[in-house]
């Protein structure tokens, strides 16, 4: 037996967070640049264009953009070393980490929903799809996957309230109360549709090598009714890579939840986002960027880590 | 005729909406019924009817037209964008995995960087770099991030190539880097590119629109996205715009995907 930490294992990990640190800085950067390079020129945009000069140089003065780009970007690293991230633009007395949080929670919520979906739908399509490989179940389960790939979620939202909310009249539409639960399920099915099918495939992949291996063999003979044999002794040990690969993509899946909360008119970090966009209220937009790549880097590390600790070869890659 | 009919039989659905997709890209503004920007508000979303097949949208546009000319600039839109992304990448991809550690990890570093933002937020923060987003700022976010994935599979394609032994055989007979590259190592990766970028044109399709729908399209194009942004907001008084603009992007989307698949099949004998 290993000792649980070995000094490789500590390398292992101290080298992947020493480089998910790197990535955020420089992300963190790349967002400082980038928006400075945007033309519009935000005070006009706050103040409109009837603000008289003194007006404009005062706002521009408290926003600091009067200073040179690189005491800008003094500034910025330190608003996000207090953690406030700035102050938004059109709400001066808001701090940008303040109405992150605020909206912060409805946007994990849904990514989370979204992929407790992913996994509801794929690993028992794509557990039958392996037991039936080549027969009728298996063409249908394929076939959902590559509808559901295909299906792009700026349509399938749409499609899922004309169908369960007007037609059928079970959940509710958008714009009505959004507290429950129940409200939660067609924007999550949305935003879970895409990865359900990738997942699908994966465990039907994953289960096909896994009843192929001798002791399913071993098991049959011993007399395993065949439905024990699949959910007992395959799917545990199909199911942990397709538990993995669907904890990585919760990244990809807070993108998903951008145009989500747009289709369900739901309050969250995309149309946060995108509201900030489109009125330059540059800190928000720095802010949501900065704290969508963090979560997006975050999980690629944690999910790399459990990887690492899981399976030792893992670490010499 | 039975022979042609027999070969339409055989081929693959998703090759044929393919087909009709850049069919229609190329003569979709010419057969279009009418000028999808035509303002006629007393024939503002109505339903299907043999004057207008598809209904009408805002405005009284006709929503056939719309696609029509949408499905140019879709068309447009992603063959530009993967080609440059297929060139870029396969480009950066040999280098990184023929030249030396140096330009290795600094090639592999900008792709890292590049993909620890998901795609569409970049994509929000190019476009938030211009005032008016048009044609060409599309095509830039689009492809900044379109090349990585060519790039990440040129340059492992590459690693395994440079060690076979027709590579070492032209490099021991003193054949030059860029001649090695161009005739033994490029040649041995258009077979996973080709499959690569079919799947790549329904992602672009699906990019663009999804931008479009969020308001970030080219201003004055006819987009299918825009369209769908549109009819969602009038979803539960006028379906059949939704309906219309987003089956659309599905079907194309759909039809890249099953085309990459079957490609994938017939091109690469070991996935066989």
């Amino acid at each position: 037996m290993v000792p649980m930490m070995s000094a490789g294992l500590l390398r292992y990990l101290a080298n992947r967070l020493l480089r998910a640190l790197l990535t955020v800085v420089g992300l963190v950067t790349i967002v400082f640049l980038l928006v400075r390079l945007i033309p519009g020129d935000p005070v006009e945009a706050i103040l409109g264009d009837q603000a008289g000069p003194e007006e404009k140089a005062e706002l521009r003065r408290a926003l600091n953009l009067d200073q040179p780009v690189a005491e800008q970007y003094l500034a910025f690293l330190g608003d996000i070393a207090d953690g406030s991230m700035g102050t938004s633009f059109r709400q001066p007395d808001h701090s940008v980490s303040s109405m992150v949080s605020e909206v912060l929670p409805d946007t994990i919520i849904l990514a989370l929903a979204a992929l407790l979906v992913a996994w509801l739908m794929a690993v028992p399509l794509g557990t039958v799809a392996a037991a039936q490989a080549g027969k009728g179940w298996d063409k249908l389960a394929s076939t959902v996957a590559v509808a559901g790939l295909a299906i792009p979620n700026i349509w399938l939202g749409p499609l899922l309230i004309l169908a369960f909310g007007v037609k059928l009249r079970w959940l509710p539409l958008p714009g009505d109360d959004l507290a429950g639960p129940v409200a939660l399920i067609l924007p999550a099915i949305t935003v879970g549709t895409a990865l359900a099918a990738v997942l699908t495939r994966q465990t039907r992949a994953a289960m096909i090598e896994v009843l192929s291996q001798q002791y399913i063999t071993a098991a049959r003979a011993r007399g395993v009714s065949s439905i024990a044999l699949l959910l007992r002794h395959a799917l545990r040990n199909a199911l942990l890579p397709v538990m993995t690969i669907g904890a990585a993509q919760l990244g990809a899946l807070l993108s998903g939840t951008v145009v989500t909360e747009k289709i369900f008119e739901r309050t969250g970090l995309g149309t946060l986002f995108l509201d900030a966009f489109f009125a330059r209220d540059i800190p928000v937009v720095q802010g949501c960027v900065l704290v969508i790549a963090v979560i997006y880097v975050g999980v690629n590390l944690a999910v790399d880590l459990a990887y690492g600790v899981v399976d030792p070869r893992v670490r010499l890659s | 005729m039975s022979r042609v009919r027999a070969r339409l039989r055989r081929t693959p659905i998703g090759l044929l909406i393919v087909i009709a997709f850049f069919s229609l890209g190329v003569i979709g503004p010419w057969i279009a019924p009418y000028d999808p920007l035509a303002i006629d508000l007393l024939r503002e979303y109505e339903p299907p009817s043999w004057t207008h097949l598809l209904g009408t949208a805002d405005n009284g546009v006709d929503i056939l037209s719309a696609l029509l000319h949408g499905a140019r600039l879709a068309a447009v839109v992603a063959i530009v964008v993967v080609g440059v992304s297929v060139v870029l990448g396969t480009l950066l991809g040999t280098w990184a995995g023929y030249a030396g550690r140096l330009t290795d990890h600094a090639i592999t570093g900008i792709a890292d960087l590049v993909q620890a933002f998901p795609a569409i937020v970049l994509n929000i923060a190019i476009l938030a770099l211009v005032a008016r987003p048009g044609l060409i700022h599309l095509i830039v976010a689009l492809a900044i991030n379109g090349w990585v994935l060519y790039a990440r599979l040129a340059r492992a394609e590459t690693l395994t190539l440079r060690e076979r032994e027709f590579v070492e055989a032209a490099r021991a007979l003193g054949v030059p880097t860029h001649a090695i590259l161009r005739r033994h190592v490029i040649p041995n990766l258009l077979g996973p590119l080709v499959i690569q970028a079919t799947t790549g044109l329904g992602v672009v399709i699906l990019a663009e629109s999804t931008l479009s729908f969020l308001g970030l399209g080219p201003g004055k194009a006819v987009s299918w996205g825009a369209l769908l942004d549109q009819g969602t907001s009038v979803l539960l008084r006028f379906p059949h715009v939704a309906l219309f603009s987003g089956g659309a992007i599905a079907v194309s989307v759909l039809g890249f995907n099953l085309t990459g698949d079957w490609l994938r099949d017939r091109l690469d004998p070991r996935l066989r």
